[in-house]
């Protein structure tokens, strides 16, 4: 599968608005996959309709203590990077939240005292309307961790999902839930709006994907038709502006009712038309 | 000393604006905190000029010495985090895949793994220009462990609180309920939620609420672009109202936002006319909540 990941630095720049109506615009003609992986406020269901397919619990393996074989010498919580597990005397004690899953203390452990049983972390659920399946990744209210989650979700794609397109609602941000989502992409299309905190956090977004050694191009939202530091600074950096979605009230009270946009908006459509066919020659140079 | 931290579950609703407003409404009475780490932008109001920088160094990540390494595999075979790359005769670490556990250290037969701390990202102590300080940091692209680089952000809010004798630390958050967020909330007197009316925001909302619920955070909240979907608006309220969280003011869309951040001012500062006296309204309402 060719999986594109919409990101963003900044929250609230368009990424589900260009994901849902990109998808669900592709999928007139092909299969494809709408992955929704903002895990912590997945809101792309929003935008689907159609069946539910299958639910799967998601679980992160965390220590639990075997009693009786367990002598209390703390070797567990001296290997512990993660300030996960603490002595009380000589009982042992786990914070499951702190939790990386990495085995140190079951591998360490000098008595074999300690096994891995599951702890909930969230939930996959696949919805399928005709050409579209749509997965979403939602943490559980609580659970710190996105990355574990993430991680299964695209393995959960790679076993289950045979469309060849995939288009990947990405976490905002710049840190590890973002780069673990963009590590299992292909491309990445950025979006952004024409404010200084947009241009701010599309720079560190850059920089994140140019880390990842991603291509990729940028989509500006909210185009209010004024002088536009984004453009600018895309010329500057030699940066490709893929579509500009206009400033429009009416764009902004669709999406809040959750419709499709593209259905409705003619400058919109046009938008979407001209993303779906860089999908389509990203497509054909793949194969 | 009282910490207010400014949220919303989904991003792009308004956090930093009105973080900036309440901010200026304040001026030297309160220390501000921006622990939006992975996209801090509050700087872009408050022209800052550092007085302290500092490097902030957060866990460690393994480095394979290649002399000493002779390719058995153990490492790649014990990592969970499939962060040891082969190369034609030995083993490398891909540090954005390495969370730091230690396990292949540990257990390398011919020690020849070692960790060192890593860098995390700069952390600002800045003069700005309301007169008091603000608390910043700036996460490297990709960075690990934000949540403990938003920790150490609150830590040192909370010592120039102390030291410059300031009764409000005003926190802008990041978007989401993980990690970030979580640390950010961690001694909150009050959650200042900042929503508007779409499907989206109402229900990242509940998501964060039922998070609030869990600490035990008390809330207001504000309702941006109020007018945009009234239908929702109106839902958001009775939501509100269900989970007894005052609605402190509301904003109908008004281009003015943009451009004060344009501007590089805060929203009550470009158009006081509009977002002046409302700002201070909101401030008397927190005021009263949070010293309850």
């Amino acid at each position: 599968m060719y999986k594109i990941a919409v990101a963003s630095g900044k929250g609230g720049t368009g990424k589900t608005t260009v994901s849902t109506n990109l998808s669900h615009y592709l999928a007139q003609e092909q299969a494809i996959l709408l992955a929704d992986m903002d895990v912590e406020e997945p809101d792309s269901h929003i935008f689907v309709q159609g069946q539910l397919w299958q639910e799967k619990k998601v679980y992160k393996e965390v220590p639990t203590l075997i009693k009786d074989k367990c002598v209390g010498c703390g070797r567990c919580k001296e290997v512990c990077a993660f300030n996960a597990i603490t002595m009380l005397g000589k009982r042992v004690l786990f914070f499951n939240e702190l939790c990386h899953s990495c085995y140190a203390c079951l591998e360490l452990c000098p008595h074999q005292a300690i096994e891995m049983k599951p702890q909930m972390l969230g939930q996959l659920t696949q919805i399928n309307d005709k050409n579209l399946t749509f997965l979403e990744a939602r943490l559980d209210i609580g659970q710190e961790q996105a990355v574990p989650l993430i991680k299964q979700s695209f393995d959960f794609i790679k076993e289950n999902i045979p469309a060849e397109i995939g288009i990947i609602d990405s976490p905002p941000g710049s840190s590890c839930p973002v780069v673990e989502t963009v590590k299992n992409c292909d491309f990445v299309f950025l979006v952004t709006e024409p404010s200084p905190f947009g241009l701010n956090d599309l720079k560190i977004a850059v920089d994140t994907v140019k880390l990842l050694k991603k291509d990729f191009a940028i989509i500006i939202n909210k185009d209010d038709g004024e002088e536009n530091i984004i453009r600018d600074y895309c010329s500057k950096e030699d940066l490709e502006i893929l579509a500009a979605i206009p400033e429009k009230q009416s764009i902004a009270e669709l999406y809040s009712r959750g419709s499709l946009i593209y259905e409705e908006d003619v400058d919109f459509l046009g938008e979407i038309q001209k993303i779906a066919s860089k999908v389509n020659s990203l497509m054909r140079r793949k194969r | 000393m009282k910490e207010i931290v400014v949220i919303s579950g989904k991003g792009g609703t308004g956090k930093t604006t009105i973080t900036a407003a309440l901010a200026y409404h304040l001026q030297d009475k309160c220390i501000v905190a921006d622990c939006d780490v992975d996209a801090a932008d509050m700087h872009l109001i408050f022209s800052n000029k550092a007085v302290d920088k500092r490097k902030f160094y957060s866990g460690k990540e393994a480095v394979i010495n290649r002399e000493l390494c002779k390719n058995c595999g153990l490492c790649q075979q014990k990592c969970r985090f499939d962060a040891i790359i082969s190369l034609s005769n030995y083993k490398k670490v891909d540090p954005l895949s390495c969370e730091g556990c230690g396990l292949c250290s540990h257990i390398c037969p011919y020690n020849a793994i070692r960790m060192v701390d890593r860098f995390v990202g700069d952390f600002f102590i800045s003069d700005i220009r309301t007169n008091t300080k603000m608390v910043h940091a700036k996460l490297l692209p990709g960075g690990e462990n934000s949540g403990k680089l938003v920790a150490e952000v609150k830590k040192e809010s909370r010592i120039q609180a102390e030291k410059y004798q300031k009764n409000y630390i005003i926190v802008d958050g990041s978007p989401g309920i993980g990690c970030p967020v979580i640390s950010s909330l961690s001694g909150a007197d009050l959650a200042l939620l900042v929503t508007e009316p779409t499907m989206s925001a109402l229900h990242d909302l509940k998501r964060v609420v039922e998070l609030l619920q869990k600490f035990l955070i008390p809330a207001g909240c504000i309702i941006n672009k109020s007018d945009l979907n009234k239908n929702i608006s109106q839902e958001i309220k009775e939501f509100l109202e269900e989970n007894q969280i005052i609605l402190l003011t509301e904003f109908t869309y008004s281009k003015n936002f943009i451009h004060a951040v344009k501007s590089g001012q805060a929203i009550n500062e470009y158009d006081p006319f509009y977002t002046q006296e409302a700002i201070a309204d909101v401030w008397n309402k927190i005021e009263v909540l949070v010293n309850k």
